[in-house]
């Protein structure tokens, strides 16, 4: 069985029928198409294509303007996608497949981006950073379902817990004027909705989507609610203070790497810290591998004498803890008030990266840049007087996160026993 | 009408007795299933009266002076509340005796417009309700309502206003039916995708609702814009003939579209309890292990589902606009698509339970408008209470322990939801 043996392993199999290796190769040589026929046919000769590679207002790690021939650079990207495509339908990549895909993704928006700055100048860094800071939310959500999916429980509430977190996080923020306070207002009111889906789902066995869904919708109406009733009319409920950039020494002065990751804000550095604690919890403690017993064979870890129910709880919880910072995040690290339906969701594009990254903390965190780079396209192409209409260009991570979840969900990569409320015999 | 109302009604009751009959052996009285649903909504507004009295700055106030004016303000606060929720939802009852003492036509539909006004708010609900409930009862759980309503209403009123010169009885129902094209092809991909790739419908359909939010924002403000708007989002207004028939004369907006919605219901009715569609669609839905086994499609079945889910939200859409508003700006729908989860699983995935809890929530909504005026409680409160129920319902355990209900002898019916993979 692949469930027992998921278990015993580290690694989990990743099996990659035929059709899909060949539907990866024709989604792979389309795009290689896609980069040839739209952008390199469009583009003149000696088109240049300036990227500025320092983010505005920086001036730790400056880089040099990187300018590139577009018609040129477009060539390379597409016989780049067919090439990976080709092989991908002949042979396959196994289980670098997802990998492949990502790398082609890649080369469609790079490509699309030289394509739309050819003779015009675009500041990539800046917009690598900006993907960087959106990005933070859709990772943080991917690991909060990881959390709680590896243990057993679908989540799906992780929008609603955002959205409160985000609310409690300026309210107490601004009351106590002191941001980790915030942070920590913000954590403690997701761990509370995360207990109540606990108790829905673990003792009452309520089906788990419908648990998620009456938090989502108490968040919304209750931040709703509380934002019109004080928060619009009492300024000092709303105001709280920000985390501010923090540079890294040493680290922020590498060039383009420093500026784009090593000098942003807390919730960044807490990204990266926590993908590293949750890489090696999971996998290389007794801990993680009694969480993950639990969601792949309740039962098998019942009978080892693993507290089924216990180790949910604590999986949701944790969940929930993860889901506060990620909503803490747009309060007090991007906008620095509540808004409502502020979350915008980010929390269900989460669940999507977490399941593109194959329920793995890294390839979500992977996924989770993918969109957030996707989605700070949209906002700086405007800027570019690009002719596409912006909300196009909004629409664009909820396409990506539809045509990821058509193309990479696979048979037996979720956790087993997901969903599937335990009951003692 | 009442005579139709009262006929359908009476339809779906006989209905629930066979299906009780045939499928749990057991007659219960119809109040014992519907004990639950009550009690949770009794609860859910006992709750919103906690939240009216915790959250008003002058009940705290009150308190500080002593205990019992704390408390006097507590209750009338909500008592204020409340009166007005009522008053706005159903009519103040003096008024409305006096006036059908009067003999005077107007002052009779004036004092009776709340109720019928809170039918106008039902009428997207129930559609909206249905269509979650369709999904429920095949295993899918649609929460793209909201999205699928969009499209339907922004199909509506393109066909609405700009096709010119047909009569009323072609048009109104050729752009009602192209609401609810509209919406069953925004069903048709997350259902498509869910039985060909197996991607989850609950993030599909959340991921098509924003991408109908921006693109009906891109088409009011562009394609489809109202030439005289000045770059508002709104689009023209509806020929006469495409106009779905007010009953009376303005402000009172009760309208056809109420009974065509109590016809659909009993149409869903029909299929899914009469037909062998609705049969398989069914047993699809409660055991897909089973429907695999009798050699059922779940692919064709899911598809057509979604598409007919979808239909129907399309028509919520369509009807708002053709009945009511005429003319289609972006903020058409206050959150129909969520509340109709609530709706769906009150009403226990059952039409007429669908329409009893619509006429509900429409009653409630339009109860909260008034009550936001008189005491300034955000609608938004309707959303909290709507979750609420959602629980006690979703958990009856936990009313079971707070009533001290006893537990019923046989497990109740489960709505099977499915993981992340799709079909196991």
């Amino acid at each position: 069985m692949t469930t027992t043996s998921g278990v015993i392993e580290h690694k989990r199999i990743v099996e990659i029928s035929t059709p899909r290796k060949i539907v990866m190769g024709v989604v792979e040589i389309l795009i290689g198409l896609l980069i040839y026929l739209a952008f390199v046919a469009k583009t003149s000769e000696e088109a240049l294509t300036k990227f500025v590679m320092t983010p505005g207002g920086i001036d730790q790690g400056l880089m040099a303007d990187w300018i590139l021939p577009s018609k040129l650079t477009l060539t390379i990207l597409a016989v780049i996608s067919l090439a990976i495509g080709l092989y991908q339908v002949i042979r396959g990549f196994g289980k670098w497949t997802n990998l492949m895909i990502g790398i082609c993704a890649l080369c469609l928006i790079f490509g699309f981006l030289v394509w739309q700055a050819a003779d015009k100048s675009l500041n990539l860094a800046g917009m690598l950073s900006s993907a960087v800071l959106l990005a933070v939310p859709i990772t943080l959500g991917a690991f909060s379902g990881i959390l709680a999916e590896r243990s057993g429980i679908i989540n799906i509430s992780i929008e609603g817990m955002m959205l409160m977190a985000s609310m409690a996080a300026a309210v107490v923020g601004s009351v106590t004027k002191n941001a980790w306070l915030g942070l920590l207002g913000g954590i403690l009111s997701s761990i509370l909705l995360a207990l109540i889906l606990g108790v829905l789902s673990i003792k009452y066995k309520v089906n788990q989507t419908i648990s998620g869904t009456v938090i989502n919708i108490f968040s919304t109406g209750m931040t709703a609610f509380i934002s019109q009733k004080f928060l619009q009319h009492i300024e000092g409920l709303n105001n709280p203070k920000m985390f501010s950039r923090v540079p890294l020494p040493g680290l922020a002065d590498i060039p383009l790497i420093g500026p784009i990751l090593f000098n942003q804000n807390l919730f960044v550095y807490l990204m990266f810290l926590i993908l590293i604690i949750l890489q090696v919890a999971l996998f290389q403690t007794r801990w993680g591998l009694r969480l993950r017993s639990v969601g792949e064979h309740p039962k098998a870890a019942d009978t080892l004498g693993i507290n089924v129910i216990k180790t949910r709880y604590m999986g949701v919880i944790l969940s929930g803890l993860v889901a506060g910072i990620a909503g803490a995040f747009f309060t007090l690290g991007s906008v620095g008030r509540f808004d409502e339906g502020m979350t915008a969701g980010k929390g269900f594009i989460g669940l999507a990266a977490m399941i593109f990254g194959n329920w793995m903390p890294l390839g979500a965190m992977g996924a989770g840049m993918l969109f957030g780079f996707a989605d700070a396209i949209g906002s700086k192409l405007s800027l570019l007087g690009s002719t596409i209409p912006p909300q196009f260009m909004a629409m664009a991570p909820y396409l990506i996160t539809m045509i990821v979840l058509a193309g990479f969900i696979g048979k037996g990569q979720a956790p087993a026993a997901e969903g599937e409320p335990y009951e003692k015999e | 009408m009442t005579e139709k109302k009262k006929d359908l009604g009476q339809e779906i009751l006989k209905e629930i007795n066979q299906d009780q009959a045939e499928t749990e052996h057991v007659r219960k009285p119809f109040l014992g299933k519907a004990a639950i649903p009550l009690l949770a909504i009794v609860t859910g507004l006992i709750i919103g009266a906690l939240l009216i009295a915790l959250t008003s700055q002058s009940v705290y106030a009150a308190f500080g002076e002593s205990i019992g004016k704390g408390f006097s303000q507590a209750f009338s606060e909500i008592g204020t509340a409340y009166k007005a929720l009522f008053t706005g939802a159903i009519g103040d009852p003096v008024r409305m005796i006096n006036a059908l003492g009067s003999d005077d036509a107007k002052e009779i539909r004036q004092a009776f417009n709340p109720i019928l006004e809170s039918l106008v708010q039902s009428t997207p609900y129930i559609f909206a309700g249905l269509a979650v409930a369709l999904g429920f009862r095949s295993g899918l759980f649609n929460i793209g309502v909201e999205g699928q309503l969009f499209i339907g209403a922004a199909c509506a009123t393109f066909v609405g206003y700009s096709i010119t010169g047909l009569p009323a009885w072609i048009h109104m129902p050729l752009a009602f039916l192209a609401g609810a094209l509209g919406g069953a092809f925004w069903g048709f991909i997350p259902g498509f995708l869910k039985a060909k790739t197996g991607g989850h419908e609950v993030i599909n359909t959340i991921m098509m609702n924003w991408i109908a939010f921006r693109l009906t924002e891109w088409l009011l403000s562009g394609p489809m814009t109202r030439p005289s708007s000045g770059g508002m989002p709104i689009s023209p207004i509806i020929e006469k003939s495409a106009e779905i028939p007010q009953f009376f004369p303005s402000p009172i907006r009760f309208h056809l579209g109420f009974f065509i919605a109590l016809v659909v219901a009993y149409v869903i009715w029909w299929i899914l309890f009469k037909t062998t569609w609705g049969l398989n669609l069914r047993t699809v839905g409660t055991n897909p292990r089973a429907a695999k086994y009798a050699g059922l499609s779940t692919t064709k079945s899911i598809i057509l589902a979604m598409s007919l889910s979808g239909a129907l939200a399309g028509m919520a859409g369509a009807v708002q606009i053709l009945a009511v508003n005429r003319s289609m700006a972006l903020g058409l729908s206050s959150g129909y698509g969520f509340d109709s989860i609530a709706l769906a699983l009150i009403g226990n995935t059952h039409p007429l339970g669908v329409v009893l809890a619509s006429i509900l929530f429409g009653t409630l909504r339009n109860g909260a408008t008034r009550m936001m005026v008189v005491s300034s409680i955000p609608i938004d409160i309707v959303d909290v209470v709507q979750a609420i129920i959602l629980m006690f319902v979703a958990a009856p355990a936990i009313i079971r322990s707070i009533y001290r209900l006893r537990k019923p002898k046989q497990e109740e019916e489960q709505i099977f939801l499915s993981g992340w993979g799709g079909q196991s």
